[in-house]
């Protein structure tokens, strides 16, 4: 078999094989998404960085070949800034779970959307904190059973797609591990979309989530995407929240143009300073 | 290797200390600073701003100081000499990130300019009650080292040499000065890049393939990659082996420990910076460090004056501790008196290794300097 034709293996670390996911945890899934998604990229291997925070989704950067960070929990956004900044020609991947990117690191999120950091940003959704023993996250629906909610939860979640667009991401799509072709696709695009892009994936967490909520095992909580999950490309994102019935609003909600961070810098103090202006070098 | 002449404003200026670290971080080719402002060490980053676009520098203002203390890391992963500057409630907020940079071997600079606390405390005014807190404020067992400027061109000196110290021994490095130091003005002399040595980053030999991003060298210092150079190296905050993978056996958290406090431990010796004065023969030895080691002198001349043999121990290092040092003279005096503007921080150190040595303490809750009759009074209590 050519290296092209099974793309998974060639930007894993098959030396790290087995990894540490549950049977049945979508994880796995949107890491094959990935994968193929860089190779139909074009993207050299070697000028790619996959930055993760901590969290069951937070062990992607480690299996995965290619320059890879695995930092604190939280900041894996501001470490891709440091990174990005510092080296402009690498493209840079934040792979993260919802309670790292939007919880303890949401203040993070809003602030490289609103900068237009050029980076994806991927955030595999799986409802709760996978890592520490299934607890409430800011993206648990209304309802949901977890550990740190006993009785359900009754706050407001975060609807990711609508927060990412009103801090100014220039891509934003939603799908589930369900839609493994689109979800490649639009993992595809971000990567090659200049600017901040962010995918968020809806994942089973079959172990913590699964169980408690009753949906069963992992293959059983993909049957409820596959039910539960309408395609609306273009939909307003103010009507694509969750809950824990009712549709799960998937597609490619965002796609514009927006200054990238650095462009913006280098235009402004290019037109400020004239020739005193030093770009950075690489 | 010399200075990139670029960065290197050569000459004699009038400056305060936090222009005049900018300047010492400028020259040591540092190039990418994040910040959050805070005072008293919002100045620092002021020049930075308006310095950087000039040199080819990255500044960027983050969010906070969480996110300026590891966007300092992908910046070094990324290739550049980076640092970030804060005082007081920053510093807490950085702590979790020295610890990793401590883990993953990150050459970078952290200036804090020292004020008053604890919380808010004393937003505009001195102390010097962060030296526990750089040495032991993050979680975990670990070694770093940390410097203490006492005037604003050894703000330009010390944090030049900081950047050199990061790389050698691929640590974060802590420079601790205080509100004092930060904000008086005083003549610097920058000299000319030719005459300023810069440590370059240890950027490993072997190639992709072959290369152990954590494979210790004799000196327990691995080897540096940075990204996008075909290595495809993993570096993470969990224990690991040479490989840069995660082993959370017991063995390789003991291996790993060992070796990070190792490559600091073993060269205390060389890492020993002090300014001595009177020492020798001395009766009294006084330990000081940052602005009281400026007020501490009119205290030992008026001593002095009186007959007594009194000593100026001036710890430009602090951590590591000069603990040999320290014991040394212990055998050969009657008392250390340690004055520092805080309830008792480096005083325990000095009591540590001071056998039967009087230690005097002589504490100060920050906000001002010590009055120099409290530290002459102390000294002479010390010898009674
Ligand atoms: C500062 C800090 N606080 C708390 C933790 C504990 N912790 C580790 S992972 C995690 C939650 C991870 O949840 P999520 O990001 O959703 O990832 P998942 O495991 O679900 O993929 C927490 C709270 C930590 N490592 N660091
Ligand atoms: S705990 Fe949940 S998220 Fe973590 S590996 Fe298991 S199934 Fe996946
Ligand atoms: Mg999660």
């Amino acid at each position: 078999m050519s290296e092209r034709a099974n793309p998974v293996e060639r930007y894993l670390r098959s030396d790290r094989i087995p990894h540490i996911w549950c049977p049945g945890c979508g994880i796995g899934t949107t890491v094959n998404c990935f994968t193929r998604a860089i190779d139909e990229s074009g993207i050299p291997m070697d000028r790619l960085a996959v930055v993760s925070g901590i969290g069951c989704t937070g062990r992607v950067a480690g299996y995965m070949h290619v320059d890879s960070f695995h930092t604190t929990h939280g900041r894996a956004i501001p470490f891709a800034t440091g990174l990005k900044l510092a080296a402009p020609g690498m493209k840079v991947v934040v792979y993260s779970g919802d309670g790292d990117l939007f919880a303890i690191g949401g203040n993070h999120f809003i602030h490289a959307a609103r900068r237009n950091l050029d980076m994806t940003v991927v955030c595999v959704n799986n409802l709760t904190y996978g890592m520490t023993g299934g607890q409430l996250t800011p993206t648990t629906p209304e309802e949901a059973i977890a550990s740190t909610s006993p009785y359900g939860n009754f706050e407001q979640p975060f609807n990711l797609p609508y927060l990412a667009e009103s801090c100014g991401a220039v891509y934003v799509a939603r799908w589930t591990t369900y839609h493994v072709t689109h979800l490649k696709k639009a993992m595809r695009e971000a990567l090659l979309k200049k600017g901040f892009s962010f995918v968020e994936v809806i994942s089973p967490c079959p172990t913590l989530y699964g169980r408690r909520n009753r949906i069963g095992d992992g293959l059983d909580e993909v049957k409820t995407y596959k039910q539960r999950s309408v395609i609306r490309n273009g939909a307003p994102t103010s009507e694509v929240s969750l809950g824990m019935t009712g549709p799960i609003v998937v597609g490619k909600f965002v796609d514009r143009e927006r200054p990238t961070y650095q462009d913006a810098m280098d235009q402004f103090y290019a037109r400020k300073l004239g020739d005193r202006y030093a770009r950075a070098s690489q | 290797m010399h200075a990139d002449p670029a960065g290197v404003l050569t000459g004699a200026h009038f400056l305060d200390g936090d222009h005049a670290a900018c300047e010492g971080a400028l020259a040591a080719e540092c190039r990418f600073v994040a910040g959050y402002p805070i005072t008293p060490s919002t100045e620092v980053v002021e020049r930075i701003a308006q310095r950087f676009p000039l040199v080819g520098g990255v500044f960027i203002q983050m969010e906070d100081e969480l996110a300026s203390s590891i966007a300092i890391a992908g910046a070094v992963w990324g290739g550049k000499r980076a640092m970030t500057v804060t005082s007081g409630p920053g510093f807490s907020l950085m702590m979790e990130h020295v610890g990793f940079a401590v883990m993953t071997e990150t050459p970078c600079v952290f200036i804090n300019v020292q004020r008053g606390g604890p919380s808010t405390g004393l937003p505009t005014l001195p102390a010097q009650a962060d030296m526990m807190q750089a040495r032991w404020g993050s979680h975990g067992d670990y070694e770093i080292i940390a410097l203490s400027p006492n005037s604003p061109q050894e703000c330009f000196d010390l944090t030049f040499k900081a950047f050199n110290l990061a790389e050698q021994y691929r640590v974060p490095v802590l420079v601790m000065m205080d509100e004092c130091v930060g904000h008086m003005m005083e003549r610097v002399v920058i000299p000319r890049a030719e005459e300023l040595e810069i440590y370059p980053r240890r950027w490993t030999k072997a190639a992709p393939g072959e290369y152990l991003p954590f494979a210790p060298g004799e000196d327990l210092v691995p080897a540096m990659a940075r990204a996008g150079q075909g290595y495809r190296f993993h570096m993470t905050g969990l224990t690991h082996n040479e490989r840069g993978y995660p082993d959370m056996s017991v063995a390789a958290q003991a291996r790993l420990v060992a070796r990070l406090t190792d490559k600091i431990r073993k060269n205390a010796d060389a890492l020993q910076d002090v300014v001595e004065d009177g020492v020798d023969g001395a009766d009294v030895v006084v330990v000081c460090y940052g602005i009281t080691s400026r007020v501490a002198l009119p205290a030992i001349e008026a001593c002095r004056a009186s007959g007594l043999k009194v000593g100026w121990l001036r710890l430009r290092t602090v951590w590591p501790f000069p603990e040999r040092l320290i014991r040394d003279l212990a055998s050969g005096l009657r008392a250390f008196v340690v004055p520092e503007l805080n309830m008792g921080q480096i005083v325990r150190e000095v009591e540590r290794c001071a056998g039967a040595a009087r230690v005097v303490g002589v504490p100060h809750a920050g906000g001002t300097v010590h009055d120099p009759a409290v530290i002459e009074r102390a000294i002479r209590e010390a010898v009674r």
